[in-house]
């Protein structure tokens, strides 16, 4: 079947097979190869992406359902006024956290955390510990990926400045 | 991890979607997906032929019918949990809800999905049976009708006929003076399935006489079911007669054993979380009295 699907604001049409999951269409068929395959079976949370501005499993998704949403992947998880190489506000804080190790949950998590800050600016650390209770990590312990999210938290409400006032 | 080959079909009505269920025996109905594509990926299911019901007018509402509360089969679990009718009537699904999934499921996962899956360990499900709630099916003859009570039987069994699509659920309303809800389970891990849940919903007359007590548990036995559970109506006396109360109902209960819980496990910890249950519904009557 023929499907036309909106990546990233791009429109990327193919003829595919009917089972093909909305993971495998994005890395596959669109070439981003940032959403990442882990369990392909909705346990582990890498392959997290937003779903008309929902965090949601591409692996749980099929390619056919999604077929007139918006899709945004890490590649555009901060539109595409940025340049190629800059990160977000919210991957800079995963960065200054130490909340990676090897990185391979971690666009899922930069998306759940997204659409919690969505949702809820000024997020509690309860609400972030639920945002990402799907999403698995096996470095970290989760602790440093909490104060990530909660430190982008901050800065996305508008306090996006050095300590010092520098 | 990748599904055996499928036909997919997107009809614009129920009808068209009966149609192609009774031309299709092995025909799968896809709503949400966050059950049906795991399945299909680890090849357990192998339908010939999907058919995606997301498209059809009329399933993702939900609506006051005046006796009950009638919510769409698509609709989708993440809008169940932000209905402000479902908060106000239903507060036990409610309660329900932030334990199903994580949020990236509930916000493709459908409150039929959930019903017609049928895991023993959903929190839906449950809720349905406590709440007494009708499921309305179609397939081409017509519309047929299960009480959540008789719809369950078994892991994953459910009555409902190959040819026959679930399109909505009627909640009855509570009509009592004070309702009170209580939802309490256990997990290996946040939002997990569940190795043993408790739902409570009680309804209590305007002295505060308690009319009607609605127990049911999931996770334990092969599907979610009722308790009876026989309390004296004054507050204070149900409150110390509790735990031989939910005792005396677990006697009925055929309880599983797997590699996470045994069955005595299982007994013991669905008795607490009942009584937290029922605990947390008294006294959000006592609350609502003062």
């Amino acid at each position: 079947m023929n499907i036309t699907l909106d990546i990233n604001g791009k429109a990327t049409t193919a003829s595919i097979e009917p089972r093909l999951t909305l993971l495998d269409f994005l890395r596959d068929v669109a070439g981003l190869k940032g959403t990442h395959a882990g369990c392909e079976h909705g346990v582990c949370g890498a392959c997290t992406v937003l779903l008309d501005g929902d965090a949601v499993r591409s692996c749980l998704v099929l390619a056919a359902q999604a077929e007139g949403s918006h899709i945004t992947t890490i590649e555009a998880v901060d539109g595409a006024d940025r340049q190629p190489g800059e990160l977000s506000i919210i991957q800079d804080a995963f960065c200054e956290t130490h909340g990676l190790q090897c990185g391979y949950c971690t666009p899922g998590m930069v998306l759940a955390a997204k659409t919690l800050l969505q949702h809820t600016p000024a997020p509690s650390r309860e609400d972030v510990r639920e945002a990402i209770s799907g999403n698995i990590c096996r470095c970290t312990g989760y602790v440093q990926i909490v104060d990530a999210i909660m430190l982008a938290a901050e800065r996305l409400q508008g306090r996006n400045q050095p300590a010092d006032g520098a | 991890m990748k599904a055996a080959p499928f036909d997919y079909i997107r009809p614009d009505t129920l009808d068209d979607a009966c149609a192609c269920l009774a031309s299709h025996p092995d025909a799968r109905i896809i709503a949400g997906g966050q059950s049906l594509v795991p399945m299909l990926a680890m090849r357990l299911a192998r339908p010939s032929l999907v058919i995606d019901i997301a498209h059809i007018d009329g399933l993702s509402a939900i609506r006051d019918d005046g006796d009950a509360l009638v919510i769409g089969t698509m609709v989708r679990q993440a809008a169940a949990l932000s209905d402000p009718l479902i908060a106000t009537h239903l507060p036990l699904l409610a309660k329900a809800l932030t334990h199903v999934g994580h949020p990236p499921t509930r916000s493709r996962g459908t409150v039929g999905g959930s019903l017609v899956h049928a895991d023993p360990s959903a929190e839906i499900p449950l809720v349905a049976v406590a709440l007494g709630a009708c499921l309305r099916m179609r397939d081409s003859d017509g519309d047929i009708d299960f009480d959540a009570a008789d719809f369950f039987i078994g892991p994953m069994l459910t009555l409902i006929p190959p040819t026959a699509c679930l399109y909505e659920i009627r909640f009855p309303k509570p009509k009592a003076a004070y309702v009170g809800t209580g939802f309490h389970e256990i997990a290996t891990r946040r939002s997990d399935y569940a190795l043993a849940a408790a739902g409570a919903h009680i309804e209590a007359d305007a002295h505060g006489r308690v009319q009607d007590i609605r127990l049911a548990i999931g996770g334990v036995s092969d599907f979610p079911q009722r308790l009876p559970i026989d309390l004296p109506t004054d507050l204070a006396k149900s409150k110390s007669s509790l735990a031989a109360a939910i005792d005396t109902a677990l006697d009925t209960v055929d309880f599983v054993e797997d590699m996470h819980a045994s069955a005595s496990y299982r007994r013991r910890v669905v008795a607490e979380l009942a009584g937290r249950a029922i605990s947390d519904a008294l006294n959000e009557i006592t609350a609502g009295l003062a």
